[in-house]
This record gives C-alpha cells, structure tokens and sequence, in this order.
C-alpha cells in the first residue's frame, strides 16, 4: 500500500475515532479502486447506523454507496455477482445478529466460490459486522459470532481492536483477493487515538502483535478485549506481575507463532474474547498452545468469555462479558496453580 | 375508542380465494387444455403447428430451425449419456434435463455472447448454447471437482446446488453491468421448488427496486423432487411476478420457438433500461429429480404419458418435415452427431483424472493461510509415510 500523498501536514492530526477511522480508510480504498462499493442499509444519506460511511455516498454517488433493501441474503448474494463482474463490494451487515440471514450465501457460497472454480474466480468480498457487548442494546446486537465464520474455510476473519487498525486493516481487507468478514468492536467506535495517513500499515494483514510486553503470562486477546486486556496488564503491574498483551488481529488465519513465541517465554496464557468459550477461539488457541509449548507451560492456558447461553439482557450483560475483574481471577489461578 | 367495520369492507379485507391452481391432471390431451385459460405463449404447437403471436413475433427459417432442432438432439443425447453413465457406476449423480430441452435451448439460444447464465446444476442445454464443453459438467457428477470451470470464459456461471442462491448472483452481476454503462443482461435460471426460497424472492426485491437488466427464468417442471408446484404457489408462478412490480409471462417450455421468442423480447427489454422480467416455462420433468430419485412413489404414469405428447423434440421434427425444411438425410446426420458426441463425452468421462489428495489445500484461499498450510505439509508428511513403508519393503 502506497502512503498518502494528500493528507500530508507537518501538524499532528486531531486524534480520530475508530468509526471515523473507518470512514477515511473506506474513503481512500474508493479513491484509490473505482470498482470498490459499499452496500448495506442505511449507509448512504444516514452514512450507517454508526456513521462509518458517512457522507460517503455524497461524494461518490448512489451507484458507488448503495442504500440496500432489508435483506441480508440479498446483500451479500448481490455482492457476489458484483465480484464476478469485477466489482470489490464491501458490504455493512447492521448489527452481529442480523448476519445469520446472510450465513447460507456466506458459508456457502463466498466461501466456496475460488474453490470451486478451482481457482478461476475470486470473491473479493469484505463483509463488515459491528459485533460484540456492552453497549446496553436490546437482543441481537451485542452477539460475537466470529468462531462460526472461522470454521468455515475460505473465509478470512479479522477484528481490528484501535482506530489505527481500523483505518489500515480496512484497505487491507478491500485489497484482499479472499472474502473477509470484517469485525468492528462497536463498543470502541469511540475510542479514540492519533492516525498517522502518511505512513503506510505496520503489520501484516494476518499478524498478530505485541501490543505490551511482558514476561510472566501472556493474555491473548482481539477486537473490545484488547483495551480490557490492557487495563488488566497495568492493574497486574501494580500486583508485581507483568502480563504481555496480543492483539490477535486475525481468527483465521491465526498467527499461532506469535503466541507460541510468547508463551515460550512467558509460561502462562489466558485467552480472552466476549464469544462463548464452550467452542470458541479460546479452545482452538489452547489446544494449539498446548501441542507446542507443552514442556514450557506453567498452568494450562486459561479462558475467559461469554457463557453458553443466549446473550443476556443488557442490564446483566456486564457479567457476561469478561472484564477488568473477571480477567484478573483467571490470571490469579494462572499463577496459583 | 371502536368503530364497527362495515361488513363490505370486512369481507373485502378477506383474504381472496387463490385462484385454481392448474394441475397436470386438469389439462387435455390436445394441447395445454387448462393451462391455455392462462395466457401461455404458444408458437409451435405439441402438432407441430405454427402459431402466431402479436406479441412475440418470431421469424425463423429452415436453417435456424434445424439448427435449433439440432441443439435439442444433441442436448437430449448429453442427457442420456449422463444418466447412462451414472448407471455404470461412473458418475455418483446425474440430475436429467430430459423434457427440458427446449426451455433450455430456447433461452439459451436467445442469449448474445455478451449476456450471462447463472444456471441449477440442470442446465446442461444451457451450457451447451453457451458453448461449455459438456464433459466440463461431469467434473462435479464424478466427483473429480465441483465445477471447475471459468463462469467469465462463456459467461456461465457455476452450477449451483443451494437452490436458488444464483438468482441473487445473477442480480447482482446485473448490477454490475448497470454500472458499466453496458448493454449486456443477466438470465437466472432456477425451477419452481426454488420459487419459494427466500433467495430468489430477496433477488425479485433487489431486481425490481434497481431496474436490474435481469430475466428470471422459471423452468416449472412441475415437480420439485416430490413435492408438486401448488406445494409451493397458490396462485400461477408467472403471476407472482407482480406483486415485486415487473412483468411475468407463462410461455410453452416445451416449444422452442416461443421460449426463444419471449426470451429475446424479455432480454432486449433488459438491455434496455426497463428492467427485470420473470419468464415461467411451463414444462415437464420427463424423468427422475436426480437418478437418486424414484418418481413413481409419488406421481402416475398417466400424467407422465400426458407430457409425452408434448415432448419437445417431436413436435419440432413435424414441423420440419411437414415444412419440407429437413430430409432424412439431416435427421440421419444430426443422429450420427449425436452418436459421435456421446462416444466423445464416454471417453472423456471415462479419463477425467482424479484430483491428488494434496490438491483440496491448493485452492481454499488465494494466498497463503497459516492454518491451510500446516495442514497440508502435516498431510503430506502422513501421506509419504506410507510410500516410505512400501518402498522399504
């Protein structure tokens, strides 16, 4: 990816939300490709129902930022004829829980379609979900149903965590010649931090980092549960521990190695995230973990997550959810056992 | 507050009776008997005669019409040899367009080069005016691939198994071609069972609410495995059409002229800015849904041998030769083609290789995945263990 050349300036840039940064990564992959849409309802005059993709239909017309009927299926089905008549859709899928009518396409039909042709067509489709809690919603807002996508090969299935990855994961994704399903922490939307438009992405787009460093126990985590894992590390520091923090960035693929090298040094891991443990990523880390740091581990790798049950109401969801607390237990028998 | 409803406007807010749905049964032997109540597009009849239509008028000479009855022998002998080798144990499945013929090449032959399919996985005439070789559409009925083809080398997308799921592809490439400012059009195929996923009805939404230049068309063959149309529609498929706000039309499946006719006249009307049209080939599945399939568990035989009488190839034959535009000579020619070109699908079947086991990795993503990648050396590690074994012995 080539730097900007527009946006240089020798003051430092107001700090920008994630959603904003969204916003101006959508920006300049549509000003870089003329055949990257967006697709989704309510994304063109509202600019979306979090503004990630406002006054992007202003600027580049209805036939670049289509306003969709209500149909899921319809979107990501409509998106797939677009991609063979070489279009790169990015498609806004309103909420985590409003996916599933388009699971089947998705599943089965982006998935598989490079397969199938063996090889002859790509789907280079970037779908966007604003997923996970705590944000006090009513049902089928706060859901994180990224291991289903992840089981599913073909799909490549990201989270960005800050607003800095948000502006370059984006492109990234857009230039993919995969599908990806783009996570978005909708309850970070607003956090905000300093973007640099000049330089180009620091990572890979199937990295995960080191995002503090630490040498007693790992905490893997991506997406909302990044900035908690961090608010954890510094409460641990204060305890005498010091905790190291991934961002995973990526589900699938998953930089395992970057784990295992931190585990091989640290000894311990609690994996984190708001999906149901029972199943989740948590699970495929563990077991991964533990097939290649056996001799180094310390404790078995520890999980924190949401229950198997439907998402709560919101007005108990802060119990689901991992937290601060929740985290810092898990670390605790980490170090007891 | 309450207010008493009048009992007019109680009974107005009634559901209506469903209009009587036509039934196999309920059609006469000569002709389309019942279904010619509704406006169904005829221009050959199951006699063989020519009609006239003021609507979809249709010029075809005798060099055009044996070529067309060429497509439906060749197609109809594609078929059989499909299902034939399915029965030898060399395709795991075959889905037979026998009785389809027309609908197919009709449609199909109404396509420009520039235009697109996205067909069911029973499209094999369809293929065929597209030009796809038909030994490309065993792959998947072997097992060798699941299709394996290019959709943009003859625009003809994938066989797709979900049903219904193409429509929604074929609208959206629809789309596409509105964006480029192009005068090409979309055909999506599916059947009648399909006309009740949600899928297709998403794809009538999107089709109606951006003007897409997209046909749908509807091949009702009257079965959908088991399950007779009325399970899916109360009222006649054309007519669902329009309630999304485009025009439907019921034209003979079995008569190529008219399919072709109506066909051309829905695309031109695509090409041109006016939008979707959903085509509702009345037709009939001859044989089996898939020679998985045993249909006399669940319909006569009566109703088959109704049908019989309107096979489309016959009544194309009458016409040629009650026109004088065919001999025996180019019968006898066109069976020849047929012969050798089912030897050639045979032969080619019979030497499609099987995919190495190491080749279901190459093309799950389109670069490197660290997952699909240790997987495949974890297999292959395991795999060359046994040639190791084998080779020290």
């Amino acid at each position: 990816m080539s730097p900007a050349a527009t946006t240089a300036s020798d003051a430092p840039a107001a700090p920008v939300t994630l959603a904003k940064a969204l916003n101006k990564g959508l920006r300049r992959a549509m000003e870089q490709d003329p055949k990257v849409l967006l697709m989704g309802e309510d994304i063109g005059k509202l600019g979306g129902v979090f503004r990630v993709t406002d006054g992007l239909q202003k600027d580049f017309g209805d036939a670049r930022v289509i306003d969709t009927p209500l149909a899921e299926a319809g979107i990501i089905g409509t998106a797939i004829g677009l991609a063979l008549r070489g279009y790169r859709p990015v498609c806004e899928i309103q909420f985590d829980g409003f996916v599933f009518p388009a699971y089947d396409q998705i599943t089965t039909q982006v998935a598989k379609l490079y397969a199938r042709s063996l090889g002859k067509m790509r789907v280079p489709i970037v779908i966007r979900i604003p997923y996970g809690g705590g944000i006090g919603a009513v049902e089928h807002h706060s859901e994180s149903p990224e291991a289903l996508f992840a089981h599913t090969a073909g799909l490549r299935v990201v989270a960005c965590s800050n607003p800095v990855d948000g502006y370059w994961m984006i492109q990234q994704a857009i230039e993919s010649d995969d599908p990806v399903i783009f996570f978005e922490p909708k309850r970070r939307y607003w956090d905000k931090a300093q973007l640099d438009e000049s330089a180009g992405p620091a990572y890979g787009f199937d990295q995960a980092i080191v995002v503090r460093p630490g040498t007693d126990l790992t905490l893997a985590a991506h997406g909302p549960m990044v900035r908690t894992c961090l608010d954890v590390a510094r409460a641990a520091e204060e305890e005498g521990r010091s905790l190291e923090v991934i961002d995973l960035r990526t589900i699938s693929p998953l930089d395992v190695n970057t784990v295992v090298e931190s585990v091989n040094r640290t000894g311990r891991l609690v994996v984190v995230h708001e999906a149901p443990v029972f199943f989740g990523l948590g699970a495929e880390l563990a077991a991964q973990v533990t097939d290649r740091c056996f001799y180094r581990l310390e404790a078995p790798v520890g999980r924190v997550g949401g229950f198997h049950t439907p998402y709560p109401p919101s007005r108990i969801e802060e119990t689901y959810l991992p937290d601060l607390d929740r985290v810092l237990d898990a670390v605790d028998r980490a170090f007891d056992h | 507050m309450t207010t008493r409803t009048p009992a007019r406007s109680r009974r107005s807010a009634q559901a209506p009776e469903p209009e009587p749905v036509l039934v196999p049964e309920a059609a006469a032997a000569d002709g389309y008997g019942a279904a010619e109540e509704l406006p169904l597009i005829q221009l050959l009849t199951p006699e063989g005669e020519r009609r006239s239509h003021p609507d979809y008028p249709l010029d075809v000479d005798a060099e055009q019409a044996r070529a067309l009855y060429r497509d439906l022998v060749l197609v109809r002998r594609v078929d059989a040899e499909g299902t034939a080798l399915q029965r030898q144990g060399e395709l795991g499945l075959w889905a037979s367009l026998l009785g389809q013929e027309a609908a197919q090449v009709g449609s199909g032959r109404a396509m420009r080069p520039g235009d697109f399919a996205f067909p069911t996985y029973r499209e094999h005439g369809v293929a065929w005016t597209r030009g796809v070789p038909p030994i490309n559409l065993l792959g998947m009925f072997r097992g060798v691939n699941n299709g394996g083809w290019d959709p943009n080398e003859k625009n003809f997308m994938l066989y797709t198994i979900v049903i219904g799921s193409q429509t929604l592809h074929a609208v959206g490439y629809a789309m596409g071609i509105q964006r480029d400012g192009s005068d090409d059009a979309v055909i999506a195929y599916f059947g009648d069972g399909a006309s009740s996923q949600g899928d297709v009805n998403e794809s009538f939404v999107f089709a109606a609410s951006y003007n897409a230049p997209v046909v749908f068309f509807c091949q009702n063959n009257q079965w959908a495995i088991s399950e007779p149309t009325e399970r899916q529609s109360r009222v006649p498929l054309f007519r669902r059409a329009s309630g999304f706000g485009f025009p439907g039309v019921r034209v003979d499946g079995n008569d190529v002229f008219a399919c072709l006719a109506v066909t051309r006249a829905a695309l031109d009307r695509a090409r041109t800015g006016n939008g979707p049209t959903l085509i509702e080939a009345y037709t009939y599945r001859m044989g089996a849904h898939t020679t998985s399939d045993d249909p006399t568990r669940y319909r006569g035989n009566d109703e088959v041998e109704l049908w019989r009488a309107r096979d489309p190839l016959a009544r194309l034959r009458t016409y040629l030769v009650r026109e004088g535009q065919a001999d025996d000579e180019f019968f006898a020619e066109v069976e020849a083609e047929a012969d050798a070109l089912a030897a050639e699908i045979r032969a080619g079947c019979l030497s499609l290789p099987d995919p190495h086991p190491l080749s279901m990795f190459d093309y799950a993503y389109t670069g490197p995945h660290a997952q699909v990648e240790a997987e495949r050396e974890e297999l292959a590690a395991y795999l060359d263990s046994f040639t190791d074994e084998e080779a020290a012995r």
